[in-house]
């Protein structure tokens, strides 16, 4: 098999969700009730809008994620040759983190790493 | 000795000798299709049987035993009764994205299965690039937990997927980093290659420290990026009541709970292949008649007897380690695993240049 695999397993993935959630859907009744559609929060009235702001923390993780996982990918190429080039794969990896280690530093110290 | 390859190679032959090319290859689909299918769900029920008797087994108490001896069969009458249950939509909720959200876990989980070796020489496709794909496909799982927890319009759901997203997005790196130890010891991101080059022994014993460094690394990084406990903050009960799936019932409940056991069977097999050498037997040394009855044990025996001791693993941090607060978490992944990892990679070429590790 080959790339052709992934379709089949695209398929097999919404079939089998899509056959369990169709059998269920004969075999139950429904029945509506307007509580039923309510938020399930342990009986309290809910107050305000859900989709509400949340902290900005996340954005901040979100954003430094992006940096790191960027060099990831630079380094899987690298990753794979880096036995054969020797020592100078090393010099040159050495040089990639030490500026990507400022830039965490720099992050470090203007409180982005910091919850709240 | 009867292996996977063989099997399949002689249904191949008996297929291309009775029909023609294009009807091969469509019952060849079908019949791979079906096995996925039954892959996944036998995993489902064995898993969370195991779950569950494990945890019992570690609070000294009996877990599930009705139905059936011992109860093994619990599982099964759980699916029983998840089916017969009536799968609601909120209200408020998005209703496209609140029904897409398990089709999309469980498409990622499925994909996620191509390129694992379950046997030697048997895998369902040997991409050359095979573990990039893996952490690509996997970080797509992220997708279905922010979207069952916004379109729940459920307070806990938001907080729970927000939790959720900055988790797993943050110990993907470490992940990463640990699995590229071992891409740069084998020098290819093929997987077969990968298990290849542990033919003479496994890399948790030919790598030394950096490797062992990489392995622990790696396995607190999926037990995070699989939501698993102590890192489950997603779905903290007593928090949350249970996180992004709080609004989901019914079928639809249990398809995010089984592409999540899968998944932790995913990492496990991953984890198990890249250090643990996959399909390959223990060997020691010279010990010649040792190493003689290791080789009749199945490779795939092999395969699954690894991948359970570090799914048993898993289970046995649950009930080990209390459960973080989400800055513990991440100082956690960015002031210790982040910087060990990326200092640990470079020892690591530093010993694949010196060829410490033959």
């Amino acid at each position: 098999m080959s790339a052709s695999s992934l379709i089949v397993l695209i398929i097999a993935a919404v079939a089998f969700s899509g056959i369990a959630i169709l059998i269920s859907r004969f075999i139950v009744k429904p029945t509506v009730t307007k509580q039923k559609g309510e938020p399930y929060e342990c009986g309290i009235p809910t107050k305000g809008k859900t989709w509400m702001q949340l902290n900005v923390g996340y954005y901040l993780f979100a954003l430094i994620f992006l940096i790191f996982d960027v060099e990831l990918v630079f380094l899987y190429p690298w990753a794979v040759v880096a036995k054969s080039l020797g020592w100078i794969a090393l010099i040159e990896i050495v040089i990639f983190f030490f500026i990507l280690f400022l830039g965490f530093l720099y992050a470090h110290k203007k409180g982005a790493l910091k919850w709240m | 000795m009867w292996s996977f390859s063989d099997i399949s190679n002689s249904i191949h032959e008996w297929l291309s000798g009775n029909f023609n090319p294009t009807w091969t290859l469509i019952i060849e689909m079908v019949l791979a299709g079906v096995a996925v299918i039954g892959l996944f769900a036998v995993l489902g029920l064995v898993l969370v049987i195991m779950e569950r008797k494990v945890s019992a087994w570690m609070q000294i108490r009996l877990g599930p035993n009705r139905v059936g001896p011992k109860g093994i069969f619990q599982s099964l009458a759980d699916t029983v009764k998840l089916i017969v249950k009536e799968g609601m939509t909120p209200a408020g909720a998005d209703k496209f994205l609140f029904n897409l959200a398990p089709f999309i876990a469980m498409i990622v989980t499925m994909l996620l299965l191509a390129p694992i070796a379950f046997a030697g020489n048997f895998q369902l496709w040997d991409i050359n690039i095979g573990v990039l794909y893996v952490s690509a496909i996997s970080s797509l799982s992220v997708i279905s937990v922010l979207m069952a927890g916004w379109a729940s319009n459920n307070k806990y759901s938001l907080l729970g997927a927000m939790r959720s997203g900055a988790q797993i997005v943050s110990y993907e790196l470490s992940a990463g980093l640990s699995v590229l130890a071992i891409v740069v010891l084998a020098g290819s991101l093929q997987v077969s290659d990968i298990v290849g080059s542990q033919a003479d022994g496994w890399w948790i014993f030919k790598g030394h420290l950096p490797v062992w460094i990489a392995f622990v690394t790696f396995i607190i990084a999926v037990t995070a990026e699989t939501n698993r406990a102590p890192f489950d903050m997603a779905e903290a009960e007593s928090e949350l009541t249970a996180g992004f799936h709080t609004e989901y019932s019914g079928m639809k409940f249990a398809l995010f709970f089984l592409a999540e056991y899968v998944n932790v069977f995913i990492v496990c097999a991953i984890g198990a292949t890249l250090f643990l050498g996959g399909p390959i037997p223990l060997h020691i040394g010279s010990w010649e008649g040792f190493n003689h009855a290791m080789d009749y044990i199945p490779s795939s025996v092999w395969f699954f007897g690894k991948t359970f001791f570090l799914i048993f693993l898993i289970m046995w941090f649950r009930w080990t380690f209390p459960r973080l607060r989400i800055d513990q978490l991440l100082n956690l992944e960015w002031k210790y695993l982040l910087p060990i990892s990326m200092i640990n990679l470079l020892l690591v070429t530093a010993m694949a240049i010196l060829k410490w590790h033959l």
